[in-house]
């Protein structure tokens, strides 16, 4: 009997190649399903305005005396916890995914074992890229503008987008350990709001309490947000603290993605593989 | 495929598998030889489903050991899905990708080229006679299109065994009928069919052997016509308009089967078994006929699920099959 399926090519460069493909196809299926469905991209274009909107003007003055000063500096954050936010889309696809007849037919095929999560980070990365157009547009029109050099502000959309992944890692975990959609759908949200808003999204780090001061100053998101702001060329409108991601943040927010790539990339396609043989 | 084991295709040695307290599989053994067709018959929660589940490699069994195309479903996974393909009890497609879509993206997954995995899909969508609603998405399909269209997903690399987990449950008789079809000319072309039905007429049609679970057990195997035997042949059965018929029609069931006639005053109903069929039948229906009895039903039943469910275990299957006494042969008199 003849097969049709081509054998798989030996090594790990067989192996790396087969999980794009695999990722690339189930990219493909994702973007597909939005495409039939363009209301799933409601809440991930609409949700940034909202943000943007409700910090800037309901915000806007409690921030330093001058309210066009604060929104240059507000979008950084807003970029950030966007990304953040945005790592719950993945938590419900994935668990969604799960749930559904087609993942029996992704199991029992002879695929790469990650492509599956692969295919749903990549999915999610493209959305959160069209979240982050429609942010910038929607900060330009508020009074918000890309002030540094043009190389600056493509590395600083980058990082936000190297973020992104690395947060669909975690979310594509935390769906795999809730069991259920419902699980999924508050466990994927609950544990954002401590750590985007004990950040210095919004607040220097300084004018925290003791220990939430410390949490502030090591928490990636405020690196990040920190980073953001100064390759944007916008106002700082919070000095940093003497702690060395503050005084560093590209570099620290660079290394933390890194880190959680390279810690929650393993530990869910190990999970995917224990539950999909339940 | 190594070597010796290439008679076998699938083979399935002390199979158990547990869900909390409930013991799905309680040691199943089985065996398909190459090219052939084994007919996995059981009633609802027998332990079918986690059969096929674990040969398929998407669960893991607690103990026992299974074979497909000599490769080891637990320690080699990746061959065994290379050589094993699903058409599940829940179609196993996306819902939102069109037919060709979906079959491509199978294809492509099976690491097809982009050309190839477009020409595959064509192929089958035309063989599953969904050409027409090939680009339409699958959400609007009927059960027995997302059925064919399920099945020809597990088609798209010609594996040398399918596994078909209730390929007929839910279908018309005209779709039915197709999927038997369908299922032949798979054989017709060397492929190994594991198929787990409700339907004693089912495993019938299509299968070499049939093995009978319950309970996670296996409680019967052998050719349809062994298990029938077991079970007694056909069961003839009347309803009379006048009950003081009723005596003379026990006499002449008496004649005509094969045990003793039984006999309801209170739905004017009198059964037999018969081991001669249709023949019996007439030969009833001709003496009552000469003695001018009134005749409203008659009705000739083939062993059911049901039947041979008592005649195995001496007791009703616990959710008897309702479908399988369709396939009774009934004349109205
Ligand atoms: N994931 C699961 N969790 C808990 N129990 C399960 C699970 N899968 C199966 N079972 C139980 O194992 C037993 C066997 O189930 P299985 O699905 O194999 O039966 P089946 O023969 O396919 O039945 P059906 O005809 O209804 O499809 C049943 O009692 C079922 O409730
Ligand atoms: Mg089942």
């Amino acid at each position: 009997m003849t097969t049709l399926a081509t054998a798989p090519q030996g090594g790990f460069g067989g192996a790396l190649a087969r999980t794009l493909s695999d990722g690339g196809t189930i990219t493909w299926r994702n973007l597909m399903n939005i495409r039939r469905n363009p209301e799933l991209l409601l809440s991930a274009t609409v949700q940034p305005i909202m943000f943007v909107l409700l910090f800037a003007y309901v915000f806007g003055g409690s921030i330093g005396d001058d309210p066009v000063a604060y929104r240059d500096f507000l979008m950084g954050g807003i970029f950030v916890q966007t990304v953040a936010f945005n790592s719950a889309f993945t938590v419900i696809g994935m668990a969604n995914d799960l749930q559904k007849g087609i993942i029996d037919r992704f199991r029992s095929l002879p695929m790469s074992n990650s492509a599956v999560l692969l295919g749903r980070t990549l999915s999610d990365l493209a959305v959160t890229t069209l979240g982050l157009l429609v942010m910038s547009l929607c900060g330009l029109l508020i009074g918000w503008r890309i002030r540094g050099s043009v190389t600056d502000a493509v590395l600083a959309y980058l990082m936000l987008l190297l973020f992104a992944f690395a947060m669909a890692w975690v979310g594509s975990l935390i769906a795999l350990i809730s069991g259920s959609v419902e699980v999924a759908q508050s466990a994927g949200f609950i544990w954002i709001f401590p750590v985007t808003f004990i950040s210095t999204v919004f607040v220097a780090a300084d004018r925290l309490p003791g220990p939430l001061q410390v949490f502030a100053e090591w928490n990636p998101i405020s690196a990040l947000s920190d980073s953001v702001r100064s390759l944007f060329g916008n106002h700082q409108l919070l000095p940093p603290t003497d702690a060395w991601p503050q005084q560093n943040p590209t570099l620290y927010a660079l290394i933390s993605c890194v880190v959680l790539i390279a810690v929650f990339m393993p530990l869910a396609v190990s999970k995917y593989r224990k539950v999909a043989a339940k | 495929m190594a070597t010796g084991e290439s008679e076998i295709a699938v083979r399935a040695e002390g199979l158990v598998k547990s869900f909390g307290s409930t013991k799905a599989l309680d040691g199943v053994d089985l065996e398909i030889p190459r090219g052939q067709v084994l007919g996995l018959l059981g009633p609802n929660g027998a332990g079918k489903t986690t059969t096929v589940r674990i040969l398929t490699t998407l669960l893991r069994p607690d103990a026992g050991r299974a074979y497909v195309a000599g490769h080891d479903v637990l320690g080699q996974p990746a061959e065994v899905r290379r050589s094993i393909s699903l058409s599940g009890q829940y179609a196993a497609v996306d819902e939102h990708l069109t037919g060709a879509e979906n079959l491509y993206m199978v294809g492509r997954l099976y690491g097809m080229s982009r050309a190839d995995a477009r020409a595959r899909a064509r192929e089958l969508l035309a063989r599953f006679r969904l050409t027409d609603d090939s680009d339409r998405p699958a959400k609007g399909y009927s059960g027995g299109m997302r059925r064919r269209l399920d099945l020809a997903g597990a088609l798209v690399a010609k594996p040398a065994v399918v596994a078909l987990d209730e390929p007929t449950t839910g279908l018309d008789p005209r779709s039915r009928m197709d999927m038997w079809e369908v299922i032949g000319e798979l054989v017709e072309d060397g492929t190994t069919v594991l198929l787990t039905t409700q339907y004693l007429e089912e495993a019938d049609q299509l299968a070499d052997t049939i093995m009978v679970i319950d309970h996670g057990k296996v409680i019967a195997r052998g050719t349809a016509d062994q298990l029938k035997a077991q079970v007694g042949g056909e069961r003839l059965e009347l309803v009379l308009a006048e009950p003081t018929d009723l005596p003379l029609a026990q006499q002449v069931l008496a004649d005509v089967g094969s045990g003793e006639p039984q006999i309801d005053t209170h739905t004017r109903r009198a059964e037999v078994l018969v081991d001669t069929g249709t023949k019996a039948l007439i030969e009833a229906l001709r003496r009552l006929d000469q003695h001018s009895v009134v005749v409203n039903d008659v009705a000739l039943h083939r062993p059911t699920l049901d039947d041979v469910f008592l005649a195995l275990t001496g007791r009703a299957a616990e959710e008897p099959a309702q479908e399988s006494s369709k396939s009774k042969k009934k004349v109205k008199a």
